[in-house]
């Protein structure tokens, strides 16, 4: 469990950075806090031939708060979040997924950028961000771009990345202060990752009724629009229970084949949405 | 002085290294020239090796079998009759038996080129089918692992006593129960450095090991080199549980690699070694009838089990160790007049079996404890009733059991009654009636058992493996400014040898523990040893340690009474000194005349001086048998198939206990290990026998905040047999928690008519599952 050779770079700024990303002739892996791509590097999983570190990079621990949003840069760790280093836009939303997160060792050297870019399925901030309505900020050689979290994981670990390009920031809204929101995890051990994730955004000021069930085997289910899961109330009225059969069936839609799995993923809903409603 | 001698909760002595990481583990050696050593291993579970091919810049830093020529394959027999004997290959010749077997040998400066280089040797492997399911590999017409066998079992036993009267008992109940492949995981893997010391001429094997003196016996067999050529030390060992109980091929090989190279080499084991060419324990399978009366009397146990004992027979313990002791241990610390145990050992293509601590054990309470509840349901009275009923009573001390086990003492309704006095069973039953607020169900499980430990030579003598333990030997100095140094051949590794030895000799000498030192884990400077294994060390070491005290009491008080111009037998030794009636003097004062000062001796002095090697044996050597009562009480989440701990209880007998606190670990520690193999631990096959967890994040632990705080009770009823009456306890922490734990989860499910959980680990889908199947069986 060593890892094969590479080599490794450390960039001083970010078109540093994208220069080496643009190497054709060999295979380049970005490394941030390594709490995912270290023990893949360990296991030979991945093999690239260069390594570029991105932790140096000032531009990525940058964070910009707005009035309607905070940007925040890809190289933010999870720990910063959880202990609200970076402002909190989400009213402790965002901070209390930060908290769930694996162990505390991990979050203390893993960052959001890296977690969206390796797009696990069962990561936590897939599954967050997504129902957040957070966007990616994307550079790479052409200049800077942005895809909703929901649009920019294409698949298991696979993302809309082109060549040359890297994850910048996040821009996570600002949700207002009357806004529901639950996130429910059933892992089966702290620390593990999730089997089944849920998130619930109900922000009636900005007309947002928004769930994702995460842990699929693919991308996570998005709702943008919930209303229908929840007894079809428009969005600012007070929602109803959750409509079980609908959501196994979207599930089912989105090709989760195994009935137990639908089940504790329709479970993981309601009890997100019963927090929300319950906050 | 505080007391330090046998029952005193003294600090661990050895945990001021070991709590500052200053503890020296394999992976710590520093050694000039060493290199490293990653090995090739088998992708498939069966096939026929066609050709193995190395790229020519890596010819003569890879090795295959076809070099090795001059070493034997390992074999560990059994004398059991019909036992079929495997020839176990250092590095496979001619066929690959389970994925993760060694194939060739890679050495390079650093392990991370050594993986290189086995990244690049090419396997031309021939796939053929496997025997990954132990039930079908018993069948005759399957795959064979052996072919000369003519079948896949190793072998099969038969016990039964008086069957045939239970067979019309009012009560009758057949489950089909498992457990699940685990691996050991101890913290720390393993590992062998191995260099030749010219100046001693002697091969030097530092190895990971709970048995230095057994792998010095295996290298030698497989070497063919005499012992005393041959120096085994294990140093500081993270963790051992069975895994290190064994002669491992990597020892073998890199032994021979030090020899052929000239230079020390090294291999330590790294976790996906461990997980998947390492699953190597608990898979068990029972067909299990109890028989009963209408008020719950149990009058038979009719059982076939099966145990996965994987491609090889492991040196010493054999193939054969769970399965040929399921039969004698099954009846547990019951008492009943009926019963039958077949028994199959069965070659697979996985790994080879090895003993995790409880050793079949596990397996049996777990497959025993779960009919008993299912009688109890069936006879309509509590679990703890049933068992009260047919647990052998204290009066029947000493107690023959139905398959001849000695029980030496015990009360063992004392201890299931605390423990469910603990747990406040009624409030409990009254709390399911209420239900819970969050909905989740909530049940009460229990198990007891018994554990065998420290048998000795009357036992293993009939297994005719070998190892066959005798007298255990420590040997005692007093050194010349009056400490003392114990040398044993146990090797401590976790179980705080280095303290409780210790207390051993203060309870005899009165030396204050800081100036005991026992050293342990070398060959050359320790009596030969079996090791540690079979919680055998506290009554055999310590047992040890007492008979060389009491020698050296015997001479300091010659010495003494010379000195105090006392007669000999009225004096005695307290607190470190020889005191009579009329004045003491200290072992330091006794220790400086014989070294240093011998011309003050008399002249009748003992020439032995203040060093000897004691052997000792209990009077009997069946074996102490400690045991313990285990309660629990968890939730169950309906909806998730999670299950939560509430609650555990643990009241436990291990007669006199030399250290409280340790053993007080030694039940955390099993206690961890049996939620894992309860809830968590579970290494999965595919059809073509490949193991399908590689990481911690398949291979699901148990972590601090999944292992319940247990509510503690101590026993001490006194073992007859042993020096102050102490019992093994090593493993019994471990037995219990799968029985405990899902007898509650089943208890909690009643609500539902769900099906009973009857595989461990019980998984949330294995929950979930089993309510499905409740529901179709209701909707029905």
């Amino acid at each position: 469990m060593k890892p094969a050779r590479f080599e490794y770079e450390r960039p001083s700024d970010i078109a540093g950075a994208i220069a080496l990303l643009q190497r054709e002739d060999i295979a380049v892996k970005i490394i941030a806090g390594g709490q995912s791509l270290g023990p893949m590097l360990n296991l030979r999983l991945a093999q690239p031939d260069l390594l570029v570190d991105i932790t140096g990079l000032a531009e990525l621990k940058h964070v910009e708060e707005s009035s309607d949003c905070i940007i925040v840069g890809a190289c933010i760790t999870h720990a910063d979040m959880e202990d609200a280093r970076v402002p909190d836009v989400t009213h402790g939303a965002l901070p209390a997924v930060a908290r769930s997160i694996a162990y505390r060792a991990v979050r203390n050297r893993g960052t959001i950028g890296g977690s969206l870019a390796h797009a696990d399925p069962s990561a936590d901030w897939v599954a967050s961000l997504a129902a957040i309505g957070a966007d990616v900020l994307i550079r790479g050689p052409a200049g800077q771009r942005s895809l909703a979290v929901a649009d920019f994981v294409t698949g298991v670990f696979e993302v809309a990345l082109e060549q040359g390009e890297m994850v910048e920031a996040v821009r996570i809204p600002r949700i207002s202060r009357s806004a529901r929101w639950g996130y429910y995890k059933i892992c089966r051990k702290t620390g593990e990752l999730a089997q089944a994730v849920a998130a619930v955004l109900h922000d009636p000021e900005q007309a947002v009724f928004r769930a994702v069930i995460g842990a699929t085997e693919s991308t996570p289910v998005v709702f943008t629009d919930a209303s229908s899961l929840f007894g079809g109330n428009s969005v600012t009225e007070r929602p109803h229970a959750l409509d079980a059969g609908l959501a196994d069936q979207a599930l089912a839609a989105a090709g989760m084949t195994d009935k137990l799995d639908r089940q504790i993923h329709v479970v993981a809903l309601r009890r997100a949405m019963d927090k929300a409603m319950r906050a | 002085m505080t007391k330090q001698g046998v029952g005193s909760r003294v600090l661990r002595k050895e945990d001021d290294r070991l709590l500052r990481g200053r503890g020296q583990f394999i992976a710590d050696l520093r050694m000039a020239g060493l290199q490293d050593v990653a090995f090739v291993r088998s992708p498939l579970a069966h096939a026929r090796i066609r050709g193995i091919s190395v790229p020519p810049e890596y010819q003569g830093a890879v090795f295959t079998a076809a070099d090795l020529t001059d070493i034997k394959p390992i074999r560990a027999v059994s004398g059991l009759p019909g036992f079929k004997v495997s020839e176990q290959p250092s590095l496979a010749c001619g066929k690959v038996r389970h994925v993760g077997e060694m194939v060739a040998m890679c050495v390079a400066a650093t392990r991370a080129e050594a993986e290189d280089i086995a990244a690049s040797v090419q396997l031309d492997l021939e796939e053929l089918p496997a025997v990954h399911d132990m039930l079908a590999g018993r069948k005759s017409d399957t795959a064979l692992l052996h072919e000369a066998w003519g079948d896949n079992i190793f072998l099969e036993t038969n016990v039964e006593v008086n069957i045939a009267a239970a067979l019309d008992a009012p009560i009758k109940v057949t489950r089909e129960i498992s457990t699940a492949r685990q691996c050991q995981v101890p913290m720390e893997g393993r590992g062998v450095v191995a260099h030749w010391d010219n100046r001693l001429d002697q091969l030097v094997v530092h190895s990971s090991t709970q048995m230095p003196h057994i792998v010095r016996s295996g290298l030698s067999e497989c070497l063919g080199i005499e012992h005393g050529r041959i120096r085994v030390i294990s140093p500081d060992v993270g963790g051992g549980f069975g895994h290190k109980g064994i002669l491992l091929p990597e020892e073998v090989v890199l032994c021979w690699l030090t020899m052929r190279l000239g230079h020390p080499v090294r291999w330590l084991e790294d976790r996906r070694e461990h997980l998947t060419a390492s699953a190597n324990c608990r898979e068990h399978h029972y067909r299990i009838t109890g028989y009963a009366s209408r008020d719950g009397k149990l009058l038979g146990i009719d059982c076939e089990a099966t145990v996965d004992s994987g491609a090889y027979s492991s040196y010493p313990f054999s193939a054969c160790l769970e399965a040929a002791q399921v039969a004698s241990i099954l009846p547990g610390p019951y008492d009943f007049p009926s019963y039958r145990c077949r028994t199959w050992s069965v070659a697979t293509n996985k790994c080879p079996i090895l003993p995790y601590r409880g050793v079949a054990r596990t397996g049996v309470c777990f497959a025993l404890e779960l009919v008993l509840d299912a009688i109890a349901r069936e006879a309509g009275i509590e679990p703890h009733e049933l068992r009260l009923k047919n647990l052998v009573r204290p009066e029947q001390m000493p107690f023959d059991n139905i398959t001849k086990k000695h029980f030496d003492s015990g009360d063992y309704p004392q201890a299931l009654s605390r423990a469910i006095a603990a747990i406040d069973l009624p409030a409990l039953r009254e709390r399911q009636r209420r239900g819970e607020a969050d909905g989740r169900l909530v049940g009460l499980g229990m198990a007891i058992y018994c554990e065998q430990a420290a048998h000795g030579t009357s036992v293993y003598a009939g297994w005719g493996i070998p190892m066959v333990p005798g007298f255990e030997q420590a040997t005692a100095r007093v050194t010349p400014d009056g400490g003392l140094e114990l040398r044993v051949g146990v090797h401590s590794h976790g179980q705080g040898h280095e303290t409780t030895l210790a207390q051993v000799a203060n309870e005899i000498l009165g030396i204050d523990i800081s100036r005991i030192k026992v050293l342990h884990g070398d060959t050359a400077f320790t009596p030969y040893s079996t090791g540690t294994w079979g919680s055998r060390c506290t009554v055999m070491a310590g047992g040890a340690v007492s008979r060389a005290c009491e020698e050296i009491a015997r001479r300091a008080i010659a010495i003494g009474a010379f000195m105090l111009k006392a007669d000999a037998g009225t004096l005695s030794v307290r607190d470190g000194c020889v005191c009579g009636p009329a004045g003491s003097v200290t072992l330091q004062e006794i220790a400086y005349v014989w070294y240093r000062r011998p011309q003050d001796l008399p002249a009748d002095v003992n020439p032995g001086g203040l060093e000897i090697t004691a052997g000792y044996k209990p009077q009997r050597d069946s074996g102490t048998f400690s045991y313990g009562a285990h309660a629990a009480v968890v939730a169950v989440d309906a909806e998730t198939g999670a299950v939560e701990i509430l609650d555990y209880v643990i009241v436990e007998d291990g007669g006199k206990l030399v250290n409280p606190m340790v053993v007080d670990g030694q039940l955390y520690g099993g206690l961890a290990q049996g939620v894992g193999t309860a809830l968590y631990e579970e290494m999965p096959f595919d059809g073509s026998g490949q193991p399908l967890a590689s990481t911690f994040a398949d291979y699901l632990l148990p972590g601090p905040t999944e292992v319940p705080e247990p509510r503690m009770f101590h026993m001490e009823t006194l073992s007859p047999y042993t020096q102050f009456g102490v019992k093994g306890i090593g493993e019994g922490a471990a037995i219990a928690p799968p029985a405990a734990i899902t007898n509650a989860i089943n208890d909690a499910l009643r609500p539902l008519g769900a099906a009973e959980l009857l595989h461990s680990p019980v998984t949330p889908r294995r929950v979930l599952q089993a309510i499905a199947v409740a529901r179709m069986g209701k909707a029905a």
